[in-house]
C-alpha cells in the first residue's frame, strides 16, 4: 500500500498539481441542473467548499447531465481517491445504494434520501422542509393582494413536494387565523397531484409555468425545481414585483441570484451546506456512522431567509406572528397539516 | 481493328480501375485523414476556449491527459467507453441506414424511448421466463416497438408525402409525453413511488455484465455483442441484400429507382422501420444493460448524438462504429476531465461539437492542412 501511495504521490507531482496533496478528499456527484444552479446543487456543493475552507481538505465534483449519468459518475469517483462520496438528490437513491453495496469500505452520503433499513456505509441527509415552507406559505398568504398563491415543482418526488405541502398548509393556517380565503394553485396535498415541469433544468419552463399561474391570478409563486425557478424570477423581474413575487428555495436566492434579488419575497432555506459539512467532519474525525441526519427548524437545518427588498413592506405584526409560529412548530404546539 | 478495339477496351478498363483506386484514396482521406485532423483542430480550439475562460495551461494539459486516461487509459476507462458507445452505435446505424435511403430521420430519440420502455414492460410482464430467453425477447420487443413507431413516419411519407423531418420531430415530442403518461400507469409505475419511474427489469432480462468478475464496478455488458452483430447485419443489409440495394438506389436517385421498378412506398416504410428497430434496440440495450428501468428522459439525447455520429461515420456501418467509439471515449474521458482537472463537462460538449463541425466541412480541414492530402485527390489536375 505504501508503495502504491508513493506512486500516487509521484504521479501527483509529475502532473504538477498546484495544491499540495491533501490527506482527505470529499467528492460530490450533483443532480441534473448543474453545480451553478443558484439553489439545490450549489448549496450542497457549498458544504464541501465550506469544509475545504475550514479544514483544508480537497473537494471534487462531477455534474450529472442526465439520469443515466448517475451510475457512471459514481463509478468514476470510486477507486479509492475519495474519502467520502456525497450524492446529491433523491433520484440518485438507487444508484447510491448499489454503489454502497458493491463498495462496503467506501463512505457514502446522500442528500434527500433516507434508506429503510439504513445502510452501514451511507448517511442519508433529509430535511423537514415543510416546517420552513409552512412559514413561507403563511407569509405569502399575508402578503398576497389577489388572494391567490401559486406553486409548481420539478418532478413529483417527496423532497420536492414537501416544500409544496408546507407552503399550502402555511397558507391554510393563515386562513384559519385570519378568516381569509387565500387559495394556492398548483398543488393538492391530499391527492398529491399538482403542477410539475418534469425536469430540473429548463428556465423556459420556469417562465411558462409562472406565467400560467400569474394568468390565473397568483401574485406570489413558489417554484420548487432548482434552476427552473430562475426563469420564474426573470418573469417577475419583467412584470414588476407589484404583479408577481417569487419565493426562493434551497438557498437564500437574493444571494445566489443577485441580479434578480429584488423579486424574492423570501427563500425557504434547506441547509444542505450545513449537513454536508457535518457529514464530512464526521468522516474526518472517525465518528462516521451509517444512518440519518435530519435538518429541522430547531437545529436550523431548514429555515426562512430574510425578506430582502420587502423588509419594509412586510408588516411588523406579520413578522411577529411568524416568530410565534416558528416557536410553535419547534415546540410541537403547531402541527403542520394536522 | 480488333486489336485497336481491344486496346481501347483495355484502356477504358484501366481508366476505370484507376478512377476506382483514386476514389478509394479519396474515400480513405474522407474516412480517416479528415476525422483525425478534425479531432486535432477541435482539441486545439478547445484548449484556446479553455484559455479564454481563464483556465491555466497546466490545468489544460492535465485535462487532456485526463481525457486520454479516462477514455482508453485503464480497464475501467475502456469499459466505460464501450458502454457509452453501445446505444450510440445502435441508434447511429439506424440513422445511417435511413440516410442511405434518402430519409433524414430525426426521430431516433423517440423510437429509442418507446423501444426501451417496451423492453422494460415486456421483461417485468414475463418475469418467470428463463435467463437468455427473457433477455432476447425483451430486446426484440424493444426493436419491434421502435420499428412500429418509426414506420408511422414512413407510412405518412409514403401515403401523403409528409416530410419525415417534420413528422419524426413531432413524434419525438409525442414520445416524451407518452412516456411520462405510461410511467404513471399503475401497471408500469414502481410500487411506492409517486414520480414517473418504471418497475425494474428482472435479473433474467438484463444484459449480463461481462467484467464484473474482475471488479463489480465495471459496467460493460453483453450489449456490446448486440452492437457488433448489428454492425455486421447492417453492412450485409446495405451492401449484400436486395432490399439494401433498393434502399441505396432510392437514396441516390428516387426517380431512377422508381423507374427501375422499385416500389418507393415500400422502400420508405421498410427503411424507416429498420432504422426504428435499431433505435428501439439501442433503448432496450440501455435499459437492460445500464439503467435497469425506464424514467423520463432516460434517452439522455442519445438519439440526437446518433445523428451526428451517423454523419461522422459517413453512413457506413464501420464508420459509425468508429465514430461511436470516439463519442463513447469523449463521454467517458469527459467525466475524468471533470474529476481530475475540475474542467466543466460543458467543455466536452463544445469539443464534440467542434469535431463534428470540422468533419462535416472536409474542405475546411483540407484548407487548414493542405500537406495532409494529395493535391489531385479530387482529380481535375491540369
Amino acid at each position: 500500500m505504501t508503495f502504491l501511495s508513493k506512486i500516487g504521490l509521484a504521479a501527483a507531482l509529475v502532473a504538477g498539481s498546484v495544491t499540495a496533496a491533501s490527506a482527505f478528499t470529499a467528492c460530490q456527484v450533483t443532480d441534473t441542473g448543474g453545480i451553478d444552479d443558484a439553489g439545490f446543487n450549489q448549496t450542497a456543493w457549498k458544504g464541501v467548499q465550506d469544509a475545504m475552507a475550514a479544514t483544508g481538505i480537497d473537494g471534487r465534483f462531477l455534474e450529472s447531465q442526465a439520469e443515466s449519468d448517475y451510475e457512471a459518475n459514481l463509478n468514476s469517483l470510486l477507486g479509492g481517491d475519495c474519502d467520502v462520496i456525497i450524492t446529491v438528490g433523491f433520484l440518485m437513491g438507487d444508484a447510491t445504494a448499489k454503489a454502497a453495496a458493491a463498495n462496503p469500505e467506501q463512505k457514502f452520503s446522500i442528500v434527500d434520501f433516507a434508506y429503510d433499513p439504513t445502510i452501514p456505509n451511507v448517511v442519508g441527509q433529509v430535511y423537514a422542509t415543510d416546517q420552513a415552507a409552512f412559514l413561507a406559505g403563511y407569509l405569502a398568504a399575508g402578503m398576497t393582494k389577489t388572494g391567490v398563491l401559486g406553486t409548481f415543482g420539478g418532478i413529483n418526488i417527496p423532497p420536492v413536494t414537501v416544500f409544496m405541502d408546507g407552503f399550502v398548509h402555511g397558507a391554510s393556517y393563515y386562513n384559519e387565523k385570519h378568516g381569509t380565503e387565500v387559495s394556492v394553485l398548483g398543488w393538492n396535498p391530499e391527492s398529491k397531484e399538482g403542477l410539475f415541469t418534469g425536469n430540473f433544468d429548463s428556465l423556459d419552463d420556469g417562465r411558462a409555468f409562472a406565467q400560467n399561474l400569474y394568468d390565473e391570478g397568483a401574485d406570489i409563486v413558489l417554484p420548487v425545481a432548482g434552476p427552473v425557478g430562475l426563469g420564474s424570477a426573470a418573469l417577475a423581474d419583467e412584470l414588476g414585483t407589484e404583479a408577481l413575487k417569487i419565493v426562493g428555495v434551497d438557498a437564500d436566492q437574493t444571494q445566489t441570484d443577485p441580479q434578480k434579488a429584488h423579486v424574492y419575497l423570501t427563500s425557504v432555506l434547506k441547509r444542505m451546506d450545513s449537513t454536508v459539512q457535518q457529514v464530512i467532519n464526521a468522516a474526518m474525525d472517525g465518528s462516521f456512522e451509517g444512518g440519518l441526519v435530519v435538518g429541522t427548524l430547531e437545529n436550523e437545518g431548514v429555515g426562512l431567509a430574510g425578506f430582502g427588498s420587502f423588509e419594509d413592506e412586510v408588516p411588523a405584526e406579520l413578522k411577529a406572528e411568524l416568530d410565534a409560529i416558528r416557536a410553535g412548530v419547534i415546540d410541537g404546539s403547531i402541527k403542520i397539516g394536522g | 481493328m480488333t486489336t485497336s478495339i481491344g486496346k481501347r477496351a483495355l484502356d477504358d478498363a484501366g481508366r476505370a480501375l484507376l478512377q476506382r483506386t483514386a476514389r478509394g484514396r479519396s474515400e480513405f482521406e474522407d474516412l480517416v485523414v479528415v476525422p483525425v485532423f478534425a479531432v486535432i483542430v477541435a482539441l486545439i480550439l478547445g484548449a484556446l476556449i479553455m484559455l479564454a475562460t481563464g483556465v491555466d495551461l497546466p490545468t489544460i494539459g492535465k485535462s487532456f491527459v485526463a481525457l486520454a486516461v479516462g477514455s482508453v487509459g485503464s480497464l475501467n476507462a475502456l469499459s466505460e467507453t464501450l458502454t457509452a458507445s453501445i446505444p450510440l452505435v445502435l441508434a447511429g446505424l439506424g440513422l445511417g441506414l435511413g440516410f442511405r435511403a434518402g430519409l433524414f430521420n430525426i426521430g431516433a430519440e423517440g423510437q429509442l424511448l418507446l423501444g426501451g420502455t417496451a423492453a422494460v414492460v415486456f421483461s417485468f410482464t414475463f418475469p418467470s421466463l428463463p435467463f437468455p430467453l427473457l433477455m432476447i425477447l425483451s430486446l426484440i420487443a424493444g426493436a419491434a416497438v421502435g420499428a412500429l413507431y418509426a414506420s408511422i413516419a414512413g407510412i405518412l411519407k409514403a401515403t401523403t408525402g409528409a416530410h419525415e423531418v417534420i413528422s419524426t420531430i413531432m413524434l419525438n415530442l409525442i414520445s416524451y409525453r407518452l412516456l411520462e403518461y405510461l410511467l404513471r400507469q399503475p401497471y408500469i409505475q414502481k410500487e411506492g413511488r409517486s414520480d414517473p419511474i418504471s418497475k425494474s427489469v428482472p435479473d433474467a432480462g438484463q444484459l449480463p455484465r461481462l467484467l464484473d468478475w474482475i471488479d463489480p464496478n465495471l459496467r460493460l455488458h453483453a450489449g456490446v455483442f448486440v452492437m457488433l452483430l448489428a454492425v455486421a447485419f447492417v453492412w450485409w443489409l446495405l451492401f449484400r441484400s436486395k432490399i439494401g440495394f433498393a434502399f441505396r438506389a432510392s437514396g441516390a436517385n428516387p426517380d431512377a429507382a422508381r423507374y427501375a421498378g422499385m416500389r418507393s412506398g415500400l422502400v420508405i416504410v421498410a427503411a424507416m422501420a429498420t432504422a426504428g428497430a435499431l433505435a428501439g434496440l439501442a433503448g432496450a440495450a440501455q435499459v437492460q444493460g445500464v439503467l435497469g428501468r425506464a424514467s423520463p428522459g432516460f434517452s439522455a439525447g442519445i438519439g440526437f448524438d446518433a445523428i451526428a455520429l451517423a454523419l461522422l461515420g459517413r453512413s457506413h456501418p464501420v464508420g459509425i462504429l468508429l465514430a461511436g467509439l470516439l463519442f463513447g471515449g469523449l463521454e467517458a474521458g469527459g467525466r475524468q476531465m471533470q474529476v481530475d482537472a475540475g474542467v466543466s463537462i460543458d467543455l466536452i460538449g463544445i469539443i464534440q461539437a467542434l469535431i463534428i463541425v470540422f468533419i462535416a466541412a472536409p474542405l475546411l480541414v483540407r484548407a487548414i492542412f493542405p500537406w495532409g492530402f494529395r493535391k489531385d485527390a479530387k482529380g481535375g489536375k491540369a
